[in-house]
C-alpha cells in the first residue's frame, strides 16, 4: 500500500489507548526487576545495605508504582504511538527549532559504548582522558567554526548559554568597575531568550520594534544606546529568516559606546561555514549544539549551548575548564574571575559527543553544504507556499532574497477570507500525518503565524508533500469549512478547549496533586 | 441559546462621502442627504453579520425595526425579535441609547452595532461604564477614534461569532472617544476620552488564547511595578488618563481619575483631575515628570483625550521627562504605523516626533517611533 499516486497524501490514523496513569496500573507486590542479592563479600561488608544508610534512610517508603516489566513496556510503547516524534513525520513544522536529521550511529555510540556510559563524572579526570579529549577537540572545532577563541559546553540548553553570556557581560563591567550599565539592548525577532535571560541576570531590557521591512531600525538603536548599555545579544537572522546585513554596523556602534556583542546563533543552520561572529565583531556567541549540530533537542533537559568568547572574556568563563598540557588533559577551576560553575560535573556531554561526531562526519565542506541545502530547501519551499491561497508573506523582498534558512508565515488573508486562522489550520496538520507547526514568540507581531524551518535533511519529495498538505487544508478552509472545524479527526485525542486546558485549578503535573484535584484523595 | 443585540446606526458615515467630517446632528444629516450621501452602516452591517449567520440556529438577535437592524439581520439570513419602536428614515441618536438599554435588560450576551465614534458614545451613554455588558462596533462611521471597533465588518462578526461560540471569551477595555464635530468641521481635533466599555478581544490582535488576559494583565502590573519603583522623591508625577496609566495609581493606592489627569508628588496625591491651567500652576517650574499611554485605536501620546497636558505644559516639562508606557499587545496592534502626537501645536509635534523607550513591563521598555499624522 503506497501513497496516494496523485496527492502524495497519507492515510493515516495515529493509534488511540485510552491507557492508565502508570500509578493506576499499579498492584501492590508486582515486581519489574528483581534486585539480586549482594554476594557474600559485599554483603560480609556493608550488611543488608540499609542500616549503614543510618539517617539518610526515609521513614516511608516511597510511593512507586508496582509495575511488572511486560506491563511497563506496554504502557509507555502505547504512550510512545500518541505522540508524533521526529523519526516519523516530516518535521518542518518546528521553525526556530532546525528539527534535522539526528544520525542513529552516534546514539548507539552515547548510549552503548563502555567507555562513554560507565564513567562518572567525579572520576579522576586521569582517568577519563577520552572523554576530555573528546571536549577538548570539540573545542577546537567550534574555535574555527565561529572564530572565537574559547569555548564552553557546560549549559544544559540554548537560553542557558545565552543566561551565561549576559553573566559574563555582568562581570566583565564590573571587573573594570563600571557599575553603571545596567542595560542589554535586543530585538523583538530575536529569541526571547535574549531578553529574558539578561533580564534575570539583574539587566534592564531594551527592545527594538522592527520596522516595516521586518528590520530592526538602526536609528532606534542608536537612540538606545548610552554609556549605560552594557551589551547587546541579539539573533541573526531573526527568526523571519532575515539576515540584517547592516549587523557590522549595529557592532560598531555597541563597540562605540563601550557594550559588548553576544551573538545568539541558534539560526545557525543558515551560514554554517559560510559566516562567523568574529568577522560580524561579537565579542562572544552561542550555538545550539542539540539542533545544528544534530544531537536531538531535549525539552530543557539533555541540551547544550555551546557558548564562544574572545580572549579578552576567557577569565570569566565558567569552571572548570577542560585544559591540555601537551600531556595529559586536565580540569582547570583555578579561575579566580571566573562567573563559577553553571552546570554540574561538565554538561550534558552525551550532546556534545554526538555534536563532535557530527562535526567530523561532515568536515568543513560538510558543514557548509548543510548550510547551503537548508537556504536552498527553505527558497524551494518559499516559491511553493507563496502560490498557496491563504497566506502571506510579510518582509517580502521577492524570491531568493533576504530570507535564509527559515520564514515566518501568515496565514493573515485566509483568516479574513474564511474565519479559519493559523490555530485551526495547526489542528488540521495532524491528521496528515504531520505534528503541528510552531506558530510564533509572542507578541505575534506577524498576524496568524506560522514558522517553518525545512534544513538539509528533508528531500525534494517531503518539501513537496508538506507544501501540499498546507495548499490542501487552505483548500478545506476556503471549501470544506466542516472538516476544518471538527479536526483533527486522526489524532488519539480532540481538539482541547483553551480555557479548560489552561485552567490551573484543573492542572494536575503529579499524581498526588491528580488524586487531590480529582477528590480522590484529602 | 445565545443572545445577540444588534443595533444599526443607519445615517452613520453619510457624512465622509460628502467630505462633512461627521454625521452628529440633524442640521448636518439633512445636508449630507441633499449632497446625495447614501447610507454606509447598513451594508457593513449585514457584511458582519453573514459572517455570524453561521450560527443561526445557536444565536437569536434581539434587534431595533428596519433599518436600525431587522432589515440587516432578515438581509443576513435571520429571523430576528425585534423589539421598541422607530421612526423609519428619521433616526436619532436617542434610538440608539434606548435601543442599547433595552437590550440591556433584555440581558444579550454582547451587543454588536454598526456605527461611529457618536454611536459608540451613545451606547456608552445608555449602558454605562459600569456596564459588564460587552460590546463590538462594527466600523461604518467617518471618524473611527474609539477602540471599541473591529478593524473590519467582517473580522466584527468574526470576533463576535467566536465570542459567542465560546471560542475566544477574553473581555479587555477599550476606549469610546469621541471628536467635537463642530470644531472637526473647522479644522480643529478636539477629542475626548469618554469612557470605557468592554469588547471582546480582537481576533486580530488576540496573542492566541494562551497568552490572551493573563499577559496582558501581568504586563500591566509590571509597567505598574516599573513606574512607581523608580519614581524619586520631590519630582511631580503627572499622570494621564487610560487603562494603562491607571495600574500606576491603583498600585501607589491612590485615587485615581480615569479619563482625566491625576498628579502625585512623594507617592499621595497633590490634585486629582485636573485643568489645563491647574495643570501649569502645579508644574511651572518644578522637577516634573510626564506619564502618558498611547490612547484609543489609532495610539495617540498627546492631544486625545489628555488635552488637559497641552502644549505648554509639555514646554514646561521638557521631552526628556516624558515617560510612555503601553503593553506590547497595544504597539503590536499599531505596528508599523507610529505612535502619534497632535498637540495643536505643529512645531512642538516635530519636536516630540522621534523613538521612545515605551515602558512596556517590569524593566522591559521597547524602542518605538512616536511621529505626527
Amino acid at each position: 500500500m503506497s501513497r496516494d499516486r496523485y496527492s502524495r497524501f497519507r492515510k493515516f490514523h495515529q493509534a488511540k489507548w485510552d491507557e492508565e496513569i502508570i500509578f493506576e496500573l499499579s498492584v501492590p507486590g508486582e515486581r519489574g526487576v528483581l534486585v539480586p542479592k549482594a554476594e557474600a563479600a559485599v554483603a560480609d561488608e556493608i550488611g543488608d545495605g540499609v542500616s549503614v544508610l543510618g539517617g539518610l534512610k526515609r521513614k516511608k517508603a516511597p510511593a512507586l508504582p508496582e509495575v511488572s516489566q511486560m506491563r511497563v513496556n506496554r504502557h509507555y510503547l502505547r504512550l510512545s504511538q500518541e505522540t508524533m516524534g521526529t523519526d516519523v513525520n516530516i518535521d518542518i513544522s518546528q521553525g526556530t527549532c532546525t528539527m534535522k536529521y539526528s544520525p542513529k550511529v552516534q546514539e548507539h555510540l552515547a548510549a552503548r559504548h563502555p567507555g562513554i556510559v560507565e564513567v562518572h563524572p567525579l572520576q579522576d579526570p586521569d582517568t577519563m582522558q577520552g572523554v576530555l579529549e573528546i571536549i577538548y577537540r570539540t573545542e577546537q572545532l567550534m574555535k574555527e567554526i565561529s572564530g572565537l577563541d574559547h569555548f564552553c559546553f557546560q549549559p544544559g540548553g540554548g537560553a542557558h548559554g545565552v543566561y551565561t553570556n549576559a553573566s559574563i557581560i555582568r562581570e566583565y563591567h564590573l571587573s573594570r568597575g563600571d557599575y553603571k550599565r545596567d542595560e542589554i539592548i535586543t530585538t523583538m525577532f530575536s529569541h526571547p531568550c535574549d531578553a529574558a535571560t539578561p533580564n534575570t541576570a539583574g539587566f534592564k531590557v531594551i527592545t527594538l520594534m522592527p520596522d516595516e521591512n521586518g528590520f530592526p531600525p538602526i536609528e532606534a538603536f542608536k537612540a538606545a544606546l548610552s554609556e549605560r548599555t552594557a551589551g547587546i545579544m541579539i539573533t541573526n537572522p531573526e527568526d523571519t529568516g532575515i539576515y540584517n546585513p547592516r549587523i557590522k554596523e549595529y557592532v560598531d556602534a555597541a563597540h562605540a559606546v563601550g557594550a559588548l556583542c553576544s551573538y545568539d546563533q541558534a539560526n545557525a543552520n543558515a551560514f554554517l561555514g559560510i559566516a562567523r561572529a568574529k568577522e560580524a565583531g561579537f565579542d562572544m556567541c552561542h550555538f545550539n549544539m542539540h539542533k545544528t549540530f544534530s544531537a536531538p533537542h531535549g525539552c530543557m533537559g539533555p541540551a547544550t549551548g555551546a557558548v564562544g568568547y574572545k580572549d579578552f572574556l576567557k577569565p570569566f568563563m565558567p569552571v572548570p575548564r577542560v585544559e591540555f598540557d601537551g600531556r595529559k588533559y586536565y580540569l582547570d577551576y583555578n579561575c579566580p574571575q571566573s562567573i563559577g560553575k553553571t552546570r554540574s560535573f561538565l554538561g550534558n556531554f552525551g550532546v556534545i559527543l554526538k555534536s563532535y561526531m557530527w562535526i567530523m562526519q561532515h568536515g568543513a565542506e560538510g558543514l557548509k553544504e548543510a548550510a547551503i541545502c537548508s537556504v536552498l530547501n527553505n527558497n524551494y519551499m518559499m516559491k511553493k507556499l507563496k502560490e498557496t491561497r491563504g497566506v502571506v508573506m510579510y518582509y517580502d523582498f521577492g524570491v531568493g532574497k533576504n530570507r535564509l534558512e527559515q520564514v515566518r508565515w501568515s496565514w493573515e488573508k485566509l483568516q479574513q477570507d474564511t474565519g479559519f486562522g493559523t490555530g485551526d489550520v495547526n489542528q488540521r496538520l495532524s491528521d496528515f500525518g504531520i505534528q503541528h507547526y510552531w506558530t510564533s514568540h509572542h507578541p505575534w507581531v506577524v498576524p496568524e503565524p506560522f514558522t517553518l524551518e525545512p534544513c538539509e535533511s528533508y528531500s525534494k519529495d517531503d518539501l513537496d508533500e508538506y507544501c501540499g498538505v498546507l495548499a490542501e487544508i487552505s483548500r478545506e478552509c476556503y471549501e470544506e469549512p466542516e472538516v476544518i472545524k471538527g479536526a483533527p479527526h486522526c489524532g488519539p485525542t480532540h481538539r482541547v478547549k483553551h480555557p479548560e486546558i489552561n485552567d490551573e485549578e484543573l492542572i494536575a503535573v503529579t499524581w498526588r496533586q491528580y488524586l487531590k484535584k480529582k477528590g480522590l484523595k484529602k | 441559546m445565545k443572545k445577540l443585540g444588534v443595533i444599526v446606526n443607519p445615517v452613520a458615515g453619510m457624512g465622509g462621502r460628502v467630505g462633512l467630517k461627521g454625521s452628529d446632528g440633524l442640521e448636518i444629516l439633512e445636508k449630507a442627504r441633499a449632497m446625495g450621501a447614501q447610507p454606509e452602516s447598513p451594508l457593513r452591517a449585514i457584511e458582519a453579520l453573514k459572517v455570524i449567520a453561521r450560527l443561526k440556529d445557536q444565536v437569536e438577535i434581539i434587534t431595533y425595526p428596519h433599518e436600525m437592524g431587522e432589515d440587516e439581520a432578515r438581509a443576513a439570513g435571520f429571523d430576528p425579535r425585534v423589539i421598541g419602536s422607530i421612526k423609519s428614515g428619521a433616526t436619532i441618536a436617542e434610538d440608539t441609547m434606548q435601543a442599547a438599554k433595552e437590550m440591556a435588560a433584555a440581558g444579550v450576551d454582547l451587543i454588536l452595532f454598526a456605527g461611529g465614534d457618536g454611536t459608540a458614545r451613545n451606547i456608552y451613554t445608555a449602558i454605562g461604564s459600569g456596564s459588564k455588558i460587552p460590546v463590538l462596533g462594527i466600523p461604518a462611521g467617518v471618524k473611527i477614534h474609539s477602540a471599541v471597533y473591529a478593524i473590519n465588518p467582517k473580522s466584527a462578526g468574526e470576533a463576535a461569532a467566536l465570542f459567542l461560540e465560546g471560542k475566544a471569551v477574553n473581555i479587555r477595555e477599550a476606549e469610546v472617544m469621541d471628536i467635537d464635530e463642530d470644531a472637526f468641521r473647522e479644522g480643529r481635533v478636539s477629542a475626548q476620552l469618554y469612557g470605557y466599555l468592554n469588547v471582546p478581544e480582537n481576533k486580530k490582535y488576540v496573542q492566541s488564547v494562551k497568552s490572551g488576559a493573563h499577559s496582558e494583565k501581568a504586563h500591566l502590573q509590571g509597567i505598574a511595578a516599573e513606574i512607581t519603583a523608580n519614581m524619586k522623591d520631590d519630582v511631580i508625577y503627572v499622570i494621564g488618563p487610560g487603562t494603562t496609566t491607571r495600574g500606576i495609581m491603583e498600585e501607589l493606592d491612590l485615587p485615581y481619575t480615569l479619563l482625566g489627569v491625576d498628579v502625585v508628588l512623594n507617592k499621595q496625591v497633590v490634585a486629582n483631575d485636573v485643568s489645563e491651567q491647574q495643570l501649569y500652576d502645579i508644574v511651572k517650574g518644578k522637577k516634573t515628570i510626564i506619564v502618558v499611554t498611547a490612547i484609543g485605536g489609532q495610539g495617540h501620546v498627546f492631544g486625545r483625550g489628555n488635552q488637559q497636558i497641552s502644549p505648554r505644559v509639555i514646554r514646561e516639562v521638557g521631552r526628556e521627562n516624558i515617560t510612555v508606557v503601553a503593553s506590547r499587545d497595544k504597539l503590536v496592534s499599531i505596528m508599523p504605523r507610529p505612535l502619534l502626537v497632535d498637540t495643536g501645536d505643529p512645531e512642538l509635534d516635530q519636536e516630540l516626533s522621534g523613538y521612545y523607550r515605551i515602558v512596556a513591563g517590569w524593566q522591559d521598555t521597547l524602542m518605538y517611533k512616536v511621529g505626527m499624522e
